[in-house]
């Protein structure tokens, strides 16, 4: 049981993302999704013509693509793709000082912090509210050397020479049915550039939050990290508890060029009402370097898996992510490794943590062709289960050829034991506070790898997920 | 009301099976009784009722520290209200630092929205565990994980110095400890000796008792107290074994 106290404390934080303010949008392209959704959006945007192609196309693979429901969760078919609005935005464009920002938009930034973290730690943040971005700022200086930090509709029209050659060649259109889906009606997310040998100190941040009931929010992100250099992009992501389903489905396509270093750190809180369907996959050329750190918290159903093809010699990927479902939610997650290089190296080390009737998955694909040599795999997961009704599966496919290859694969299920919790509230901690630290225990290996206010954030999630779930 | 830690014609039963069978006893503040008796007699039991292990059922009696029934508190509550126990086995908490699990305990006992002082925290923790002869490295591994029977037990006894309780159950602190740990952790014991603080130390040696003097001896046999006397009694039984107490309860 859960003293009332820290019942109280937890309340109010729990719902720190839940809030929302009334809709009064210039822009809304209605419920459904034809090719005048598209028109819509195109027209607004004032997209060049092949982008408008683009996007057709991809709205007829979405079209022809059948749900994966052959190997996912059926709960996909409760999407109602028609009771849907593809696009919403106030019909201004982002601003550089949060001065400009609308009321309502800076209100909702600031009660997450935003503007706050951005003083602090920050070298650039991008805040989307529904379709677009609000609030757009880097730190001069990067500007100076060259690095671009601006949302999709921007990059495509101003700097299409340094990001058309790359845009949809990670992931293409027919990857999947949502990446067909964000291929259709992409608005926002953030297109990045780094020059040769810069070196961005300080991380980029992109916060997206859905405002909207009914809604589904597409964000299209390009990372391009040119040779030597290196960068650090952290997204967060919020949204209200609405009764509807809400669906955010993004594509998120990294290329790091010869020596490149990028890591890609998410800490996602939806709310339990929000379909979390991400497609997320790096190119690393010789000796680069990606590292996924996916953090998934929160949703009705994330089903992602980030990836890194390793196209040069001595790259490596690295897919770093930790999983907590709680109670009628259920986090599909994992990673894919293709080793498509001699000397190659992919990291995988997955946490899923399942409350109540939760339910963590993971699927995890490994690829290392026959005519390759020297590649390592190491691929651990671990997965706890915090009541007797949670749930946990783990789908690993490993397919090594040729015998030149190093791998290895570990896997665990344990249990909190409940003379664990007898100790810890021997000691005086309630309930809620031995599972949080019990928890946050079990990651606490991969949590020392994060940068300092990451962790600290992640640890605050899992505190109120584990207290909130008991009392 | 009384300053004492009271136990009251306590009955418990673990599965079905009645383990403590009408058991009186009563620590006054500011004493150290000791508590000694066969193997399977009930020692544990009653340590973890009284700390509330939810596998025992209490079918009769009470508990009561300075006059507050224990026995209507959930577990954290009573540890707040000032019981400790030593675990006789104590158990491992895996990825969560001494260092972090010791803080939380000590912020779960401050008022709500205040925040624990951290370097005078640490500083404290550091002082004790001097005491108590234990390297620093132990701030920063997981609790009890890979330590050994009688780093747990000196463990144990740094979370009570830390924690600062009003009464304390000790279950066989002394069992896995060397001659030299048993002087330290002894140590450590009498030095949180005081008016304000009552002990109950579990033990199968009259070794350990040569440290930790007791006021009052009792023994345990079958769920009950059989017997109470002073701490000569427990040279009697080292001497005598039990099976003199059960003769001499069958004689009477
Ligand atoms: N689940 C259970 N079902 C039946 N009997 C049990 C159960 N759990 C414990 N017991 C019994 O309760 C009795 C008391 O156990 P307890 O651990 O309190 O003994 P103890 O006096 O501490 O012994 P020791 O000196 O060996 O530590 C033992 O006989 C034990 O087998
Ligand atoms: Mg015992």
């Amino acid at each position: 049981m859960t003293d009332s106290a820290t019942l109280e404390a937890v309340s109010i934080d729990q719902d720190e993302g839940n809030f929302s303010y009334p809709e009064d949008y210039a822009h809304d392209a209605g419920y459904g999704l034809t090719e005048k959704t598209i028109d819509y959006i195109s027209d607004i945007k004032g997209e060049a013509e092949w982008i408008r192609e683009f996007r057709k196309r991809a709205l007829k693979v979405f079209n022809d693509k059948p749900m994966p429901t052959h190997w996912a969760s059926e709960d996909l078919n409760n999407i109602v793709f028609d009771h849907i609005r593809y696009y919403l935005a106030k019909g201004q464009r982002p601003t550089r000082s949060w001065d400009e920002v609308p009321d309502d938009v800076k209100e909702t930034f600031e009660r997450l912090g935003i503007p706050e973290k951005e003083r602090k730690y920050l070298a650039g943040v991008e805040a989307q509210f529904d379709s677009e971005a609000a609030y757009s700022n880097v730190k001069e200086e990067l500007t100076k050397e060259g690095v671009i930090f601006v949302n999709s509709t921007e990059a495509l029209r101003e700097h299409p020479e340094v990001f058309r050659p790359w845009f949809g060649k990670v992931i293409p259109t027919g990857d999947n049915k949502f990446s067909a889906l964000n291929s259709a009606v992409f608005s926002g997310g953030s297109f990045i550039y780094v020059p040769p040998g810069v070196k961005v100190k300080h991380p980029l941040q992109a916060y997206f939050r859905i405002n909207a009931e009914n809604f589904g929010q597409f964000e299209r992100t390009l990372i391009l990290v040119d040779e030597g250099a290196e960068v650090t992009y952290m997204e967060g992501c919020t949204a209200p508890k609405f009764e509807t389903a809400t669906l955010h489905s993004a594509v998120v396509e990294l290329v790091a060029m010869k020596d490149a270093k990028i890591q890609y750190i998410t800490v996602q809180n939806w709310s339990n009402n929000v379909f979390n369907l991400v497609t997320k996959r790096g190119l690393a050329h010789e000796n680069a370097e990606i590292r996924w750190i996916d953090c998934n918290i929160g949703s009705r159903l994330t089903m992602k898996y980030p990836g890194v093809i390793m196209k040069g010699r001595k790259a490596r990927g690295e897919v770093i992510s930790i999983a907590l479902a709680n109670d009628g939610q259920h986090q599909d997650t994992g990673a894919k490794m293709i080793h498509a290089a001699d000397e190659t190296t992919s990291n995988i080390v997955a946490k899923s943590i399942s409350v109540g009737t939760g339910r963590s998955t993971y699927r995890g694909q490994v690829h290392i062709p026959r005519h390759l040599k020297g590649c390592k795999n190491n691929t651990e997961c671990d997965a706890l289960l915090i009541n007797a009704t949670s749930r946990t599966d783990t789908y690993p496919a490993i397919t090594v050829r040729g015998n030149r290859h190093a791998t290895q694969h570990e896997a665990s299920v344990s249990q909190v034991s409940e003379d664990q919790i007898f100790y810890m509230k021997q000691r005086g901690l309630s309930e809620g506070e031995a599972m949080s630290l019990s928890v946050n225990g079990f990651v606490n290996d991969l949590v020392r790898e994060f940068p300092m206010e990451y962790s600290v954030e992640l640890k605050r999630l899992i505190d109120m997920e584990m207290e909130g779930s008991v009392g | 009301m009384s300053q004492s830690l009271k136990i009251d014609n306590l009955h418990a039963s673990v599965d079905g099976h009645e383990i403590l069978k009408g058991l009186t006893l009563e620590v006054p503040k500011g004493e150290v009784h000791a508590i000694m008796g066969p193997n399977g007699s009930g020692k544990s039991t009653l340590a973890k009722v009284i700390a509330g292990h939810e596998d025992y059922v209490v079918t009769e009696g009470s508990v009561t520290l300075d006059g507050t029934d224990l026995l209507a508190l959930e577990i954290d509550e009573r540890s707040r209200a000032g019981f400790f126990l030593a675990f006789q086995y104590p158990h491992e908490i895996p990825g969560v630092s001494n260092a972090n699990f010791l803080r939380a305990a000590r912020q779960a006992r401050l008022p709500k929205g205040e925040e624990i002082d951290a370097v005078a925290f640490y500083r404290e923790m550091y002082a004790k565990m001097d005491q108590l002869g234990m390297d620093r490295k132990f701030t920063g591994r997981s609790v009890n994980e890979g330590f050994s029977g009688g780093e747990k037990k000196r463990n144990e006894i740094l979370q009570m110095m830390i924690l600062d309780p009003k009464y304390a159950v000790l279950d066989e602190t002394d069992s896995g400890l060397d001659i030299d740990a048993l002087k330290i952790v002894a140590q450590g014991v009498n030095a949180m000796r005081s008016p304000e603080r009552g002990f109950l130390v579990i033990t199968h040696y009259q070794r350990l008792l040569d440290y930790i003097v007791p006021d009052v001896v009792h023994v345990l046999s079958d769920g009950r107290i059989v017997k109470t006397g002073d701490k000569s009694l427990a040279l009697e039984l080292e001497e005598k074994g039990y099976d003199w107490v059960t003769k001499e309860l069958a004689a009477a």
